[in-house]
């Protein structure tokens, strides 16, 4: 037994909380839903071997001789991977720094406060590990099975970008805190975080429509004007992809720097992590003045000031916006190619139809969430002289109506082409929103609006239901913009996925 | 005296089953320009009757009349002339207490000139004037229960329902709210609250009820609750514990 305010006996107590956090926020307490989430993560380990194994089975015997393309390859991918790491551990250290739960007790503790936050940011950076290992072992398995285990070396790469990216995202943290400050870092470190997990793969898909016309990231990665202008060979740059490769001396090199800049990170910063917890922890919501746009209360009827505080509240809520319209973020490659294939009169912008159907569904499904689940007065609301109904219809409308207002400039331009390939687009949109709407309605709960991001836990099957209704109706309008009746089929599988939604509902029980 | 007022909420026989038997076949006539105290012990059905009233729970078993209307078969109606207000304060962070009375006053169905006028008299009332365009985020909890209390006096409510609405308030902002109630009562309106403190109920209500395993076991004026329990000079805390201790014997 380790001493009590040992390192070690901290460890142990920060493990443990982490472990009871991550199994609550899988199981949420329940028996049932433990077991259904044992039953799930198995399916879903056993899915993602099989698409692992149909993306990289063919580069399993990749052989040792180490050639620009091949590192490129890896390297791209493994950059990709890490500006999401990053952006995972950057959620994980603003959390850290703005939950007061234990503070009081530990800085009134006669323990030794830099020794607690040094655990606490080694318990970040081993999730951060532990996520990484995860996401990739598929990938390896698969790897190793078909060629060898030389690639289990991959494993020690993925750690130390785990250890890397938590070291940057707790240098970036506190240069936060450091710069604009403790009440604004948490807003501006959640936007960033996300914005991060997205710009990268933006950016090559951006990078690729200018220099092959294609979609595809990996085109830019592959691109003549890439491949002559990255350094040799030789240079430390490509010990990353080396050591994914099976080079033990790249392996060791990569491991060592990861771990040590970790260790050095955590040295650096627990003393100011404690600094910036207390500086958080002190933050109360700053005042914010609310200009009026009209001098006196206006004249609406229920469903409108229903709708109008929907939005309003959504508006007024940059980390909501920073949350749920991030995805638009993605629509942007999809738009610049649907520009520049405009522009060049070539007509293939049908291949951006599902993007955006997708993306619909998706962004639908937050909303109507925000609108529907997501009420913060809802015995407000609840006591109101209206009919549940009512209430009911006008937050789907304010779902539908801002759906409606964000994807309209898209289907306007498309139409401009070709009238009839906007109109089912813009079908596709309205389908895709409503039904993902419709099962939101159906897995409805009563939540505070920040519970957000606790949303897709709460029901499994409503995020899967989502996601799978959104790529039905994507691979639906797809078809029907190239004027083929293999439309029905997605068309009927969405119905089902709806249908299948509306027996399991817990609302109609 | 109290048999000329109109009858401002009647309950006839409501039961209410969760894992137990929360409220059961309770009987209870409330009227017009009342102040009524609902007291009991925790988990005796005080919440749970009143959120029935209301219309955010429906009973098994039982009508409920609110000022002459069914509440379960028109609860729109009923709706219209009610008022809710729990003791946690529910309202929009992003919203200023301006902008949540007007939200209020349009679920309402409030005509704009008549909400305004009384939507700034009540932000006057309870001291919320520097505060009535700023975000309510930042409010403390007691600005947040003057806010949810603005919200549920805006559209001028015949009855106006309220659980334990002086919990966590400091003496200053529990008297604000007080005064604001008794003005309501004296206006005509009636108030029916729930609390724990006994002392509010003491000196505020016109009537108290006695609640305890979702049944009534007394009802009256203090000097009635005394006379039930056989002694007379006690205080309402005495003769709570009296009421609820044969409650207890008896069950």
């Amino acid at each position: 037994m380790s001493e009590a305010a040992s390192l070690t006996w901290l460890a142990r107590h920060e493990f443990r909380l982490g472990w009871r956090d991550w199994v609550s926020l899988v199981t949420a307490g329940g028996r049932t839903r433990a077991r259904n989430a044992i039953i799930g993560l198995i399916a879903f380990a056993a899915f993602m071997h099989v698409f692992a194994y149909w993306t990289v089975a063919n580069y399993a015997d990749a052989s040792l001789s180490f050639d620009t393309a091949a590192l490129v390859g890896i390297t791209g991918t493994l950059v990709l991977s890490w500006s999401l790491l990053l952006s995972q551990a950057m959620e994980s250290v603003t959390r850290a720094f703005y939950s007061r739960s234990d503070l009081d007790l530990i800085l009134t503790s006669p323990a030794s406060a830099r020794k607690v936050f040094a655990v606490r940011m080694g318990r970040i950076a081993a999730a951060a590990v532990v996520i990484a290992v995860l996401l990739a072992a598929p990938f390896v398995n698969v790897l190793t099975m078909l060629g060898g285990s030389r690639w289990l070396a991959a494993y020690g790469v993925v750690a130390a970008m785990g250890a890397v990216a938590t070291a940057a995202a707790l240098a970036l943290t506190i240069g936060l805190f450091r710069v604009v400050g403790a009440k604004r870092t948490r807003l501006i470190a959640q936007v960033v975080a996300a914005i991060i997990g997205a710009a990268f793969v933006i950016g090559l898909q951006i990078a690729a429509i200018f220099s092959a016309g294609s979609i595809s990231r990996f085109a830019a990665l592959q691109s003549d004007w890439m491949l002559t202008h990255v350094p040799n060979t030789a240079s430390a740059f490509w010990w990353p992809a080396r050591a994914v490769l099976g080079d033990f001396v790249a392996l060791a090199g990569v491991v060592a720097f990861g771990f040590g800049i970790l260790c050095v990170s955590i040295a650096l910063f627990c003393r100011r992590f404690g600094e910036h917890a207390v500086a958080a922890a002190g933050v109360s919501s700053a005042t914010v003045r609310q200009p009026r746009w009209s001098p006196g209360f206006r004249r609406r009827s229920p469903s409108r000031t229903l709708r109008q505080k929907e939005w309003t509240l959504l508006l007024r809520d940059a980390w909501l916006i920073s949350q749920t319209l991030m995805q638009i973020l993605y629509l942007l490659p999809p738009a610049l190619l649907l520009w520049v294939t405009f522009r060049d009169g070539h007509g293939s912008f049908v291949v951006l139809i599902p993007v955006v159907v997708m993306a619909a569904g998706q962004l639908a499904g937050g909303l109507a969430w925000l609108s529907i689940s997501g009420e913060d007065a809802p015995e407000l609301v609840a006591t109101a002289p209206i009919t549940a109904h009512r209430v009911l219809w006008a937050k789907v409308e304010a779902v539908i109506g801002m759906i409606a207002l964000i994807f309209a400039p898209i289907v306007a331009v498309l139409m401009l082409d070709t009238v009839s390939a906007g109109i089912v687009c813009g079908l596709g949109i309205l389908a895709a929103a409503a039904a993902a709407t419709v099962i939101q309605l159906c897995f409805r709960v009563q939540a505070r609006r920040s519970q957000f991001r606790r949303r897709q836990t709460s029901s499994r099957l409503a995020t899967f239901a989502e996601a799978f209704s959104s790529i039905a109706w994507a691979a639906t309008t797809a078809l029907a913009a190239g004027g083929t009746w293999a439309a029905l089929g997605p068309a009927a599988a969405a119905f089902a996925i709806l249908g299948g939604v509306w027996l399991v509902s817990p609302s109609r029980a | 005296m109290k048999q000329n007022r109109p009858i401002a909420l009647a309950l006839r026989g409501v039961s209410k089953r969760f894992d137990r038997l929360a409220v059961d076949a309770l009987d209870l006539t409330i009227y017009g320009g009342e102040f009524y105290a609902l007291v009991g012990p925790n988990g005796a059905g005080k919440t749970t009757t009143l959120r029935m009233v209301v219309g955010l729970l429906r009973p098994d078993a039982g009508s409920i009349c609110i000022g002459g209307i069914d509440a379960l078969a028109d609860s729109v109606a009923a709706k219209q002339m009610t008022a809710w207000l729990s003791d946690e304060p529910m309202i929009y962070e992003k919203l200023t207490p301006y902008e949540y009375l007007e939200f209020v006053a349009g679920l309402w169905r409030i005509e704009p000139p008549a909400a305004e006028a009384r939507a700034r008299e009540l932000i006057g009332w309870l001291g919320l004037e520097p505060h009535a365009h700023e975000r309510c985020e930042g409010f403390s909890k007691g600005m947040r229960q003057k806010v949810a209390l603005a919200g549920a006096l805006v559209h001028d409510p015949k009855l106006i329902i309220l659980d334990e609405p002086l919990t966590g308030l400091d003496a200053g902002t529990a008297r604000q709210v007080k005064n604001v109630l008794r003005e309501r009562v004296r206006a005509g309106g009636t108030v029916i609250m729930t609390t724990h403190i006994l002392e509010v109920a003491e000196r505020m209500a016109d009537r108290i009820g006695v609640i305890a395993g979702g049944r009534l076991i007394a009802e009256g004026t203090l000097e009635d609750l005394r006379r039930q329990t056989g002694k007379t000079a006690t205080s309402l805390e005495d003769t709570f514990l009296a009421l609820v201790a044969e409650q207890v014997a008896a069950a």
